[in-house]
């Protein structure tokens, strides 16, 4: 049986033929204490907002075990969308996450590098950082980081971005998120502005 | 070549002479509060006091017109701060009749960076006062990848140690206090993607203080927590990229717990870990300098008409076209 191992900045990820290991293996860097919170925090609410996220009609793997700090669930086969990105996937992103934020849940961390496209659908692979929160804040974050993880590596980000927006309208609440990233990103400048030392 | 570079940014008054080995001279005189944080008057009003004895002291040791290149760094900044070191610098432009070089304070800590180190294409930890960032080269510019959401980590650490009587700079004081904490109290960790977030951790900290807990462990919990939420989105960058360099730079890179924090995480992922000398750490004239002369060579000069600051000036906005 062959695996590929990817060391992620949160958790260690195991890819076999057919299913994939999620671990939060010990970090050496952090106390103890510290380490074990989020370790079993982490695990626990990220199986718990997979198996939301599916039945609100988003495509996720399918969760087969969880044991302490290990997640084993189904393997997606299919391109990076980090390799393959164009509009009208950006466009099913916004959909998608218009689900998730329709349901309460708040991704934590939507970039390309997250998700797998496989027979005309886009998987959403990771939910390592996500929690549950129906402020428009929160949501507001949310579609923050994925424009910026956009603007980082996408030279036509700008269309990628409206595409998105596109998708992403059919979540009822969707204007008063989008006028907070706005605000978000104003906020950031403007702090920016103050605070430089 | 030599380089003579001004920084007053914030608090920081500092000018060097640089060439392209080492730092020739260098003359700082920060601005230090009587009470509270930085006020930008006052803070511009020291920087016109000073900046005059500063260059003289530096053309002591360089003669001026040794001098190839004046370089400044044109933002991002306090505007009442920067317009002063705009203006010495123009004036030593026209004086001594050489080229002038506006230049980004953010990508300046950051080539110094490179310069002073091993590291070649680094994801770059930028961590001081009012930055807080993972910025990586991609293609001619280099991005930011990730940054806090409120306020930068050094001005957390300022307003933790006002709240429990420090005074400016803080930092220090808490990397001392946390050496002898032995608690630790659950605060507030705010990773989103790359992106993070302080101002809630420093209200939570300030409750625990508040509601009688040591000090020590106080600053214990804070470092312990806020540098774990560094490291770990320093090792998601790192991850996303592909990249097994990791540089750190700003001066809360000068804390020696942030630093053993960054050096496990990339042993642990066989990643090479480089952080500047401590005098490269804070803002200083040097990394001004040599990111002028730096840019000078590559064929860019600012002319007087494009030198006004720029307080806004993000990374991002710079063409690179250096190796």
């Amino acid at each position: 049986m062959s695996v590929q191992i990817y060391l992620g900045g949160e958790a260690e990820v195991r890819i076999y033929d057919n299913f994939v290991e999620k671990i939060r293996r010990k970090k050496r860097y952090r106390i103890g204490e510290l380490d074990s919170i989020l370790r079993k925090s982490r695990t626990k609410t990220e199986a718990r907002i997979i198996s939301v996220a599916r039945k609100n009609g988003v495509p996720t793997p399918i969760i087969l075990d969880v044991e302490g700090e290990k997640i084993l669930m189904e393997r997606i086969k299919g391109d990076p969308v980090k390799k393959i990105m164009n509009a009208e996937i950006s466009k099913e992103i916004g959909r998608m996450v218009a689900r998730l934020h329709n349901a309460g849940i708040i991704h934590g961390d939507i970039t390309p590098m997250n998700m797998i496209f496989s027979e005309g659908k886009t998987y959403f692979i990771d939910f390592g950082l996500g929690f549950f929160d129906d402020r428009i804040e929160a949501k507001g974050v949310d579609v923050h980081i994925y424009f910026e993880s956009l603007k980082a590596s996408y030279d036509d980000w700008s269309e990628l971005k409206d595409a998105f927006i596109e998708g992403y309208l059919t979540y009822p609440k969707a204007k008063d998120v989008l006028k907070r990233v706005e605000e978000i990103e104003e906020r950031g400048r403007y702090v920016e502005r103050r605070m430089k030392s | 070549m030599i380089s003579l570079g001004i920084e007053g940014t914030a608090w920081s008054l500092s000018v060097a002479a640089v060439n392209e080995d080492d730092i020739l001279a260098i003359e700082s005189k920060p601005y230090v509060p009587k009470e509270g944080g930085i006020h930008p008057r006052e803070a511009a009003q020291h920087h016109s006091e000073n900046i005059g004895s500063l260059i003289k002291r530096i053309f002591s040791k360089v003669r001026p017109e040794e001098i190839d290149v004046i370089s400044f760094s044109q933002g991002p900044g306090m505007g009442p701060c920067l317009r002063i070191v705009a203006t010495a610098a123009r004036v030593l432009a026209l004086k001594l009749e050489r080229p002038l070089i506006g230049v980004n304070h953010c990508l300046a800590h950051l080539e110094a960076g490179r310069w002073k180190t091993e590291a070649k294409n680094p994801v770059t930890l930028y961590v001081s006062g009012g930055n807080s960032q993972i910025i990586a080269r991609r293609g001619g510019r280099y991005r930011v990848f990730g940054e806090t959401l409120d306020i930068g980590i050094g001005n957390a650490l300022d307003k933790l140690a006002r709240h429990m009587g420090l005074k400016h700079p803080g930092g220090p004081k808490i990397e001392k206090l946390a050496r002898s904490g032995k608690k630790y109290y659950e605060l507030p960790y705010v990773v989103k993607g790359m992106d993070f977030s302080f101002s809630g951790m420093v209200t939570a900290a300030q409750r625990l203080f508040d509601g009688g807990v040591e000090r020590e462990d106080v600053a214990y919990s804070f470092q312990e927590t806020a540098f774990a939420m560094l490291t770990e989105v320093s090792e998601r960058a790192m991850a996303y990229l592909d990249t097994d360099e990791l540089l750190l730079v700003g001066g809360v890179g000068a804390n020696s717990r942030l630093q053993e924090m960054l050096g496990i995480m990339c042993e642990d992922r066989n990643a090479r870990f480089y952080a500047p000398p401590k005098q490269m750490m804070g803002d200083n004239g040097a990394m001004i300098a040599y990111l002028g002369l730096l840019m000078y060579k590559h064929g860019y000069v600012t002319k007087i008409s494009e030198s006004t600051v720029k307080p806004d000036f993000r990374i991002e906005e710079v063409e690179v076209n250096w190796e």
